[in-house]
């Protein structure tokens, strides 16, 4: 926490000291908080590495809540007239998965790399506003709660992850479920949207000197689309819900279509959102494995700006494509016609990018780690469902195959062949950043093909079951309506089902990997991959602080540049190590560097939103405590200052042997 | 000396806290933009109660609409006394503000208050409830500006303002402001155009 000193002269060991802390009050009566110790210095803290840590661990932890209504959903389908799940059941159980795996395990994921990164990779010794990103963070996690909520209070939500009203209003949704849906998204929405803001001004702003937009790592480069899409995505889906709301609590007739209601209004705004959001899913893994393919193929990231602009182009083409989700509404033939074409025109930046990471491993002196093996799987399996997506794109086609089997299998294809195996790919190349630790290789491997194995077998087989007339959704399926020969419903869904299992399996060998890691894991050399980028230029796990001195950029792949140059004849060389290299850093330590301090008031504020939502379904009375609980929060936090004032820390504490060295800089 | 508070050097020369607004002022406006969008879409379809053109009061509209464009024109005084430093306009200016924002939202509760008594209710017809959802989503946007305005008036009695003053009543006003231009653009689509 909070300010670092060093004793001026570098005669003595640069030792960092920890000035301790007498906090002032931030309300005259509540003093900020401290501890650096035990769990209070996660809960309160505003690092951004912490944060993104806590991102990882809460995404994951909703990673196996959604694995397991997957595998109960496939359980279900296993055989003919299933008994696990009864029809009711049935319906919440995709809804809450689909609803968990997007947004509170891949959104958050992504959202967890790019906290812990982001300031890294441009050189940032942390966001800019580090409060605000502690709340993006609990209010993410409470919105997650609450949705979870519903499964104990009368039931979860069961309209399907896109809620389509009228469908979602309180004649055909009774329970409570869609009404914990509503509001809690609107929880993750506020973490979403305050999210964005912090790191597109972070990543705008904050720059290392000498890091121009395209001197940024391509990870960078993506999140900050994301971003982008984000923030402009997320009101869309605001409005949605708030109309969703007052229709089901305040009796509005937004979806009412006795009273004139156009049923279509929902279907729009939400795909508006919708569709961006698909974007948001998979451009950071995108940016991930732009990170690694390069550093396991020994090659610069061939042609990378136009891995940059077809990124920056996938998001904006990306807000014109939602239609083709309602193809099968009746929009009309124009409509259709230029929502096919546009859909056509986005596969060509994806196309773009494939061919880029295939010219990169082109050549290139591969090393064939676990997280390279993430990284080409994505690039395969993301094609196969880059490819099936095409084909809706084809309007007459997509009619067939709307609301089938074969759209599950399409974005089965494209958010776990690519999102997912992304992110995994992020864990194996940066875990011994995070944690100063190797994850195993061996047990990566089995990790890798058991995944990719499962995964196949899971969601191969839906396309043949779309094709052949599966409806999405349906709950049971009878032998007698299974068909025969060797394209009958009982065979593709055992194995689905099977493979779903494999997949499982495949999960739990990563997570036994991180244990055994944990436990008696490699400690990492300081530059283990041979990496490029900045995030690299530091310890593992780095400090507080980040850089002992703030780089001054040159290049791209600034960390490759200081430890290879050209000889005479025209050949890389290596002039320095990664240690000699971070030794410079050291040697030219800033010696008064003055971090933000940790605060209450981001997760009080937080915690007040789920009260007034709950108060909203049960009584309003409750509400009006939640609001109070915010305004006292949001005033605690407008009188305190991000960073404690110097004054702070004044301390003649004994032995500590400071005093204020370097103050007058600030 | 790097630091993550604002009034240091930024990448772009922008504060962080001034783009952070603009970020999300951004956001707002697709906020807005559905919202509007709803309306438009639903406000000719009346199957019971009144029709806009049956109650709309447009002198009255008019004239809340003048005093809330003249609260943007103290907004930028306020602003221009904190470039100054001058506290005691600063004060005027903002608790100015303050009033003439209040004056309008008092104007839309008297108005929904009339338009209720006419029969126009939240869950009469798709126009009623659009029309109250987007006319009542900017009456909570001016209500929070106020509460801001008059915080801000008295953190700076206390001289608590944390970073520089200046920048923190600039922020506000581009808030008030962006709320303005949306109400121009409602007050536009919703009362002026008839349906």
């Amino acid at each position: 926490m909070a300010i670092i000193e060093r004793p001026v002269s570098l005669e003595v060991q640069p030792l960092i000291v920890v000035a301790p802390a007498t906090p002032s009050s931030a309300m005259g009566a509540i003093k900020r908080p401290v501890v650096t110790k035990g769990w209070r210095q996660w809960v309160f803290t505003v690092d951004h590495k912490k944060i993104g840590i806590m991102y990882m661990v809460t995404a994951m932890f909703f990673f196996l809540v959604g694995g397991l209504e997957a595998v109960a959903i496939r359980l279900q389908l296993a055989l003919p007239n299933g008994k696990i799940l009864n029809a009711d059941l049935y319906n919440q159980m995709f809804t809450m998965h689909a609803t968990t795996m997007v947004f509170l395990f891949v959104m958050p994921m992504a959202a967890g790399f790019a906290n812990y990164f982001i300031p890294l990779q441009i050189g940032a010794r942390d966001v800019a506003f580090p409060r605000i990103n502690a709340f993006g963070f609990w209010a993410l996690l409470f919105g997650g709660l609450f949705i979870n909520l519903s499964w104990f209070l009368g039931g979860a939500a069961d309209g399907g992850w896109f809620m389509y009203a009228p469908n979602s209003g309180p004649i055909f949704s009774p329970s409570h479920g869609v009404d914990f849906w509503a509001l809690g998204l609107q929880i993750t929405g506020i973490a979403s949207l305050t999210g964005a803001i912090n790191l597109i001004v972070t990543i705008l702003n904050m720059r290392a000197p000498g890091m121009k937009l395209m001197r940024m790592p391509i990870f960078t480069w993506m999140i900050l689309v994301v971003q982008f899409l984000l923030a402009f995505a997320v009101p869309v889906i605001t409005v949605a819900l708030f109309l969703l709301s007052f229709q089901r609590n305040f009796g509005a007739t937004f979806f009412d279509v006795a009273a004139g209601a156009d049923p279509l209004l929902w279907q729009h705004l939400f795909w508006i959102f919708g569709h961006p959001e698909v974007y948001i899913l998979i451009l950071p893994s995108f940016g991930i494995i732009s990170e690694v393919l390069p550093v396991f193929s020994r090659k610069p990231l061939f042609g990378y700006p136009f891995v940059v602009f077809s990124g920056a182009a996938i998001g904006f083409v990306g807000w014109g494509v939602w239609a083709h989700h309602m193809f099968a509404t009746g929009l009309g033939p124009i409509s259709v016609a230029v929502f096919s074409i546009s859909t056509m025109a986005i596969a060509v930046p994806t196309g773009v990018k494939i061919v880029n990471w295939t010219l990169t491993l082109w050549g290139g002196k591969l090393w064939f780690t676990t997280a390279m093996k993430f990284s080409i799987g994505l690039i395969v399996l993301f094609t196969i469902g880059g490819l099936s997506g095409v084909t809706h794109s084809v309007a007459p086609s997509d009619t067939q195959q709307t609301d089938t089997y074969y759209v599950v299998a399409h974005f089965h294809y494209v958010l776990f062949g690519g999102a997912v195996l992304g992110l995994f790919s992020g864990f194996y190349y940066w875990w011994p950043k995070m944690f100063g630790k190797m994850l195993n290789e061996k047990l990566g491997s089995w990790n890798f093909w058991l995944m990719i194995i499962g995964m196949n077998l899971t969601f191969g087989p839906m396309h043949i079951l779309g094709l052949q007339g599966q409806p999405r959704r349906m709950y049971l399926w009878t032998e007698n309506r299974a068909g025969e020969g060797f394209f009958n419903f009982g065979f593709w869904n055992l194995v689905s089902s099977i493979g779903s299992l494999v997949l499982t399996v495949g999960v739990l060998v990563f997570l036994i990997n991180v244990f055994i890691t944990a436990r008696n894991g490699k400690v990492a050399p300081l530059d283990p991959w041979g990496a490029r980028s900045l995030e690299w230029m530091t310890s593992n796990p780095p400090k507080e602080h980040n850089f002992d001195s703030i780089p001054t950029v040159r290049h791209l792949d600034e960390f490759f540049h200081r430890k290879y140059a050209e000889d005479a004849n025209g050949q890389m060389q290596q002039i320095a190590t990664a240690e000699e290299v971070l030794k410079q850093l050291e040697d030219n330590a800033d010696a008064h560097i003055h971090m933000p301090s940790p605060s209450y008031w981001p997760i009080v504020l937080a915690f007040g939103l789920p009260i007034i939502t709950f108060g909203l379904i049960y009584s309003h009375l409750i509400s009006v405590v939640g609001g109070v609980i915010v305004l006292f929060a949001a005033y605690g936090w407008a009188l305190e200052s991000s960073t404690a004032p110097d004054s702070d820390f004044e301390s003649n504490t004994p032995g500590t042997g400071l005093d204020k060295v370097g103050a007058n800089h600030d | 000396m790097t630091d993550t508070t604002h009034g240091h050097a930024s990448s772009t020369g922008i504060s962080n806290v001034k783009l952070g607004m603009w970020a999300f002022l951004g956001s707002e406006c697709l906020l807005f933009g559905g919202l509007i969008s709803t309306y438009m879409l639903y406000r000719g379809r009346v199957t019971g109660g009144p029709r806009p053109s049956q109650i709309f009061d447009i002198p009255f509209t008019s004239v809340s609409s003048f005093i809330l464009l003249m609260s943007s024109l103290t907004m930028v005084l306020a602003v221009s006394a904190a470039h100054k430093e001058d506290d005691r306009k600063i004060n005027l200016w903002l608790t100015v503000t303050a009033l003439l924002g209040a004056t309008f939202v008092g104007g839309q509760v008297y108005e929904f208050t009339a338009f209720y008594k006419e029969g126009l209710g939240f869950s009469t017809s798709l126009f009623g409830s659009s029309f109250y959802t987007l006319t009542g989503f900017h009456g909570v946007h001016v209500t929070v500006g106020i509460i801001m305005l008059m915080s801000l008036v008295g953190i700076l009695k206390r001289s608590k303002v944390p970073g520089k003053k200046a920048e923190v009543v600039e922020m506000i006003g581009l808030y008030w402001h962006f709320v303005d231009i949306v109400w121009i653009i409602i007050f536009t689509l919703v009362y002026l155009i008839p349906v």
